[in-house]
């Protein structure tokens, strides 16, 4: 009746999964009692659920992305904690499965559910204030997507209380993840859980290319947008062309768990290298991915709190497509120990340390921007330099590791978990950080504490690279990644230091809770009531704080880069504007559905549960059948209201 | 102002045109644009299953090869029936847009028959290979030969209930501008599918056979 | 409503041109040509028209001929400034697919040359 979905699924005997899993059900269900007795849940499904308004789908994925982010944490200090007593006779706390399943769950978290969510979130907001229209070219579309992440999400999250996570690490090599090494559900979770959420980007990525190069305000010609939107579009570019690969893959993987194909099996011809090589075929653009629009959000910041225009646009732009096109030549790298010849090794290796040209001049044009600018030290801007200096290291470790015969050396050691997160953290992480403070007052009318935030940023520094530096040197002594016992006592001081490390970060992430916190308590202290806190250049400070709805209520005429800083340069126009009808799209609960019923289909599938896997699939072909049909999109907004919701904005708003 | 402009034609003309400076596009444009996208994304899809084909085509683990299995005179039929669906699509497309609704529903069976005529025979290869004891579990390469093909077929097969649905359509709500836009869609699709087809009748039955 | 297409300067693949006889002609024409280029795949592949090692490049050669006729006559894709952003995603698609299918050719390719001998049921 239920597949293999029995008591035995549940952890009973395990105590940390256990008590984890009752405070999130107590802490879900508190928010949902709060919720319900205050009567928010009809606001909360006509205003967030089936809400199709990139704003609040924006403020969604950054919620579920910094959510996720504690989840994700919570699994590294366990790691880190286990790494720094294990050694010697000592064992720790953590057994080897547990510990598999923790390294495997934070890897995926913070990739997919973390990394992947806040760059996204970030786009979504920015990207169509920024080219001065209404919204992404498709809006329910939108909502589709960051419904099916959330589904996601759900599901990896599920793994914790109903069965356990897969044990092979973040990226599901076979053989170890075929069902003659891993029979249980812990892949199946892995892989259904990234396909459904695979598909949510995809079609992001569909969304903000059209969004993009179509939908632009009159007269904002290619070489007008803000650098953020060449960055976004560089890495909507590559979700199109890099999911697709994850899709075929981790579809290939299925097919020989379920169907007893042999792609990647042991026997009857199955290759394990052709996972390898087509997982890192996506694997090598999905980090461009999520590092191209934290470059973008730096240029954002550097050039505002410099008071200086981006130095050399045109380069940026270049240097921007140039990493899109070098992205897609460089995956080897991340086998280069697999066995091919010094020719295929070498090509790899040198396309890999040309990619790091461009971003080289990206962070020489940073400087520049810089220099001779009046720097504001607002926490944007300390994470933009911290990112400076950070970036930078990583990077350099990077192309270290892009010299084959060195990393033949330090393949999948310490040193390479020290190199991933150094630009992980020092670039993704610091950007997404970057652009949380520094649109927040857009999105909800008030700055955030600037004194919590600079504590935060400190400790996130200091934090960093506490726990990081000493892995580079214990991968030069020969530690190796995802140990769950250290044999060498001489690296037990290392770890240590990495132990603090994680505890400082773990203070920052304390202090950005108590930034929220306080910001909420003390907002009225900070409202924003010029649209225009940082005396921004782009024209996602020319609306109010927060924007009205249809964001614009008439399409600003662009001339020049940086069109907010020409208009304000040449005086904010007093004219009366002339308003028309506007055409805003419904809401619609089409995202909330699908991914409502691509969750029961995928834990369905997990749990061999068929028939509830065909009930599923079923749902969720009708709903799309059912919304497919309806013209009625749009609703109306006359001019008259048009007029009227302008007046009452223009009356909060007092002048800069 | 709308969200795009609809799709008639705005007041003036902005500036900047011809670099990408003229405002938000027509509906019809970004539809279409967008769709063009999504099916680029497919493409790359359909090529991992390609790169997994060629890379795994050679190992048979002892199992039948694709020179015993594929019949090149279905393949020979299955194509010219994709091909000309593609025909009648486009020619539907013709009658939809100059809003001949009689016409269009002509082409579309057409189109629907002959694309469920390719789906017949190769559901037919399919079994009848199941049945000879190559099946998909049988080696790799079987593997990589029913999925690339069957997800082609499944494509086709998707494409196939969205005529039907699209019919609907035409025949409840008439040939009306979004019922257009999706049609263009379908129709993109459906001529995507013919381009795939002619990768994998030239890589998988005409180079894998004597 | 295609004039305002022409005004904004983008035409998306498949979206009919102005002239209708223009269109059926095209596509009767691309019907042709690709029923030539089947014929001529099938050709090919069966008789020793070509000389053996060349079988597949001539094979290669037609399929891109025939997918050439689909973009051009079914799709509408032409060189036009309208058409710009179309042939600039297709490029780029085409560069993936190129990466992907050549890519992972070449390198399983050279994995396989450099493994040493391997037990016979590994090979299968």
């Amino acid at each position: 009746m239920l597949g293999r979905l029995s008591w035995a699924a549940i952890p009973f005997d395990e105590p940390l999964p256990l008590i984890s899993m009752a405070v999130v059900m107590l802490a879900i269900l508190g928010v949902l009692a709060i919720v319900t007795v205050k009567g928010w849940l009809p606001y909360l499904w006509r205003e967030w659920i089936t809400s199709v308004d990139h704003k609040r789908i924006g403020v969604m994925y950054m919620l579920l992305g910094l959510v996720m982010l504690l989840r994700g944490f919570s699994d590294a200090i366990m790691m880190r904690t286990q790494q720094a007593i294990a050694v010697g006779g000592a064992q720790g706390y953590l057994p080897p499965d547990h510990y598999d399943q923790i390294f495997s769950a934070h890897g995926t978290i913070m990739i997919f559910f973390v990394a992947m969510p806040l760059v996204i979130g970030l786009m979504n907001f920015v990207v169509p204030l920024q080219l001065g229209v209404r919204d992404v070219a498709f809006p329910v579309l939108n909502s589709v997507s960051f419904w099916l992440t959330a589904s996601g999400a759900l599901l990896i999250n599920a793994s914790l209380v109903i069965g356990n996570f897969a044990r092979t690490g973040w990226m599901g090599y076979p053989p170890l993840s075929e069902l003659a090494f891993s029979p249980d559900v812990g892949v199946d979770y892995y892989l259904w859980s990234l396909q459904i959420s695979g598909i949510g980007t995809l079609l992001s990525g569909v969304n903000f290319v059209t969004t993009i190069l179509k939908l632009r305000a009159p007269g904002m010609t290619y070489f007008r947008m803000p650098v953020f939107c060449w960055t976004a579009l560089a890495s909507s570019l590559l979700i199109v062309a890099a999911f697709p690969i994850l899709t075929a893959t981790l579809m290939m993987l299925l097919l020989d768990r379920y169907v007893g194909m042999h792609f990647f099996t042991n026997d009857a011809g199955g290759n394990q290298m052709m996972y390898v090589n087509l997982f890192w075929a996506w694997g090598h653009p999905e980090v461009y991915i999520l590092i191209l629009p934290a470059f973008g959000v730096f240029s954002e910041v550097v050039a505002t709190f410099s008071g200086k225009a981006l130095f050399s646009y045109r380069s940026m732009v270049l240097a921007t497509l140039g990493i899109c096109v070098l992205s897609f030549t460089v995956w080897l790298h991340h086998f280069f120990t697999m066995g091919a010849g010094a020719d295929v090794n070498a090509f790899f290796g040198i396309m890999s340390s040309i990619i790091a040209v461009p971003t080289g001049v990206k962070v020489f044009n940073w400087l520049f921007t810089m220099f001779r600018g009046r720097i504001v030290y607002r926490t944007p801007m300390l994470f933009a330099i911290g990112f400076l200096v950070t970036f930078v290291i990583g990077g350099m470790t990077g192309v270290l590791l892009a010299v084959p015969p060195v990393d033949f050396v330090l393949h999948n050691s310490a040193f390479l978990v020290a190199h991933f997160h150094n630009v992980i953290i020092g670039g993704v992480v610091f950007g997404a950080f970057a652009g949380y403070n520094y649109w927040f007052p857009k999105v909800f009318g008030f700055t955030l504490d600037e004194r919590w935030g600079k504590a935060g940023f400190w400790c996130w520094l200091v934090g960093f690279y506490l726990a990081f530096m000493p892995l580079y040197v214990l991968g030069l002594h020969g530690m190796t990644r995802r140990l769950q016992h250290i044999s060498d006592p001489s690296w037990q001081p290392w770890l240590l230091v990495a132990e603090a490390g994680a505890i400082v970060i773990m203070c920052g992430i304390f202090c950005q809770v108590a930034q929220l916190y306080v910001s909420i308590r003390t907002r009225e202290l900070r409202r924003d009531l010029t649209g225009d806190p940082w005396n921004g250049r782009t024209l996602e400070w020319a609306t109010t704080s927060p924007p009205p709805a249809y964001n614009f209520a008439v399409l600003p005429q662009v001339e020049t880069i940086d069109a907010f800083w020409e208009m304000k340069r040449r005086g904010l126009t007093p004219a009366q504007p002339i308003y028309e009808t506007l055409e805003m799209p419904r809401g619609s609960p089409i995202g909330v559905v699908t991914a409502f019923f691509a969750s029961v289909t995928g834990f369905a599938l997990i749990w061999h549960i068929w028939w509830m896997a065909i009930l599923g699939l079923l749902g969720a072909a009708v709903a799309l059948l059912v919304f497919g049909w309806s013209d009625d999109r749009e609703r109306e907004l006359t001019a008259a209201e048009v007029a009227q919701l302008e007046r009452a904005r223009r009356g909060l708003r007092q002048p800069a | 102002m709308t969200l795009t402009t609809s799709d008639t034609a705005p007041a003036a003309i902005p500036t900047g045109v011809a670099r990408g400076g003229g405002g938000p596009a027509p509906t019809r444009i970004v539809v279409a644009y967008g769709f063009w996208i999504f099916i680029l994304s497919d493409i790359v899809m359909f090529s991992a299953l390609f790169a997994a084909y060629a890379v795994l085509s050679g190992n048979t683990a002892g199992g039948p090869s694709g020179r015993e299995l594929f019949n090149l005179r279905n393949v020979f039929i299955e194509t010219l029936c994709l091909l000309f669906s593609s025909y009648t699509c486009g020619l539907g497309m013709l009658s939809a847009e100059r809003r001949q609704a009689g016409h269009f529903l002509i082409f579309a069976t057409l189109t629907f028959g002959l694309g469920a005529a390719f789906l017949l025979i190769e559901i037919s290869e399919f079994a009848g290979m199941v049945s000879r004891g190559a099946g998909p579990s049988r080696s790799a390469f079987l593997s990589s030969f029913f999925s690339l093909v069957g997800t082609h077929g499944a494509h086709v097969t998707a494409g196939l209930v969205w005529l039907v649905y699209m019919v609907g359509q035409v025949l409840a709500k008439g040939l009306r501008a979004a019922v257009l836009r999706r049609l263009a869609c379908f129709s993109l699709f459906w001529h995507a599918l013919d381009i795939v087809w002619i990768g994998v009748m030239t890589l998988v039955y005409l180079m894998g056979a004597p | 409503m295609d004039g305002s297409a022409r005004l904004f300067g983008d035409r998306p693949p498949g979206v009919e041109q102005q002239e209708s006889t223009a269109n059926f002609l095209s596509y009767t024409v691309g019907l042709g040509l690709a029923i030539l280029a089947t014929i001529g795949s099938f050709v090919v592949s069966q008789t020793d028209l070509l000389w053996a090692p060349g079988i597949p490049v001539g094979l290669v050669v037609l399929a891109f001929a025939q997918i050439g006729v689909h973009l051009v006559f079914f799709l509408h894709l032409g060189s036009g400034p309208d058409n710009t952003n179309n042939i600039l995603a297709l490029a780029f698609g085409v560069f993936i697919v190129f990466l992907v299918i050549g890519g992972s050719c070449w390198i399983i390719a050279n994995l396989h040359a450099n493994m040493m001998a391997m037990p016979a049921q590994m090979l299968h």
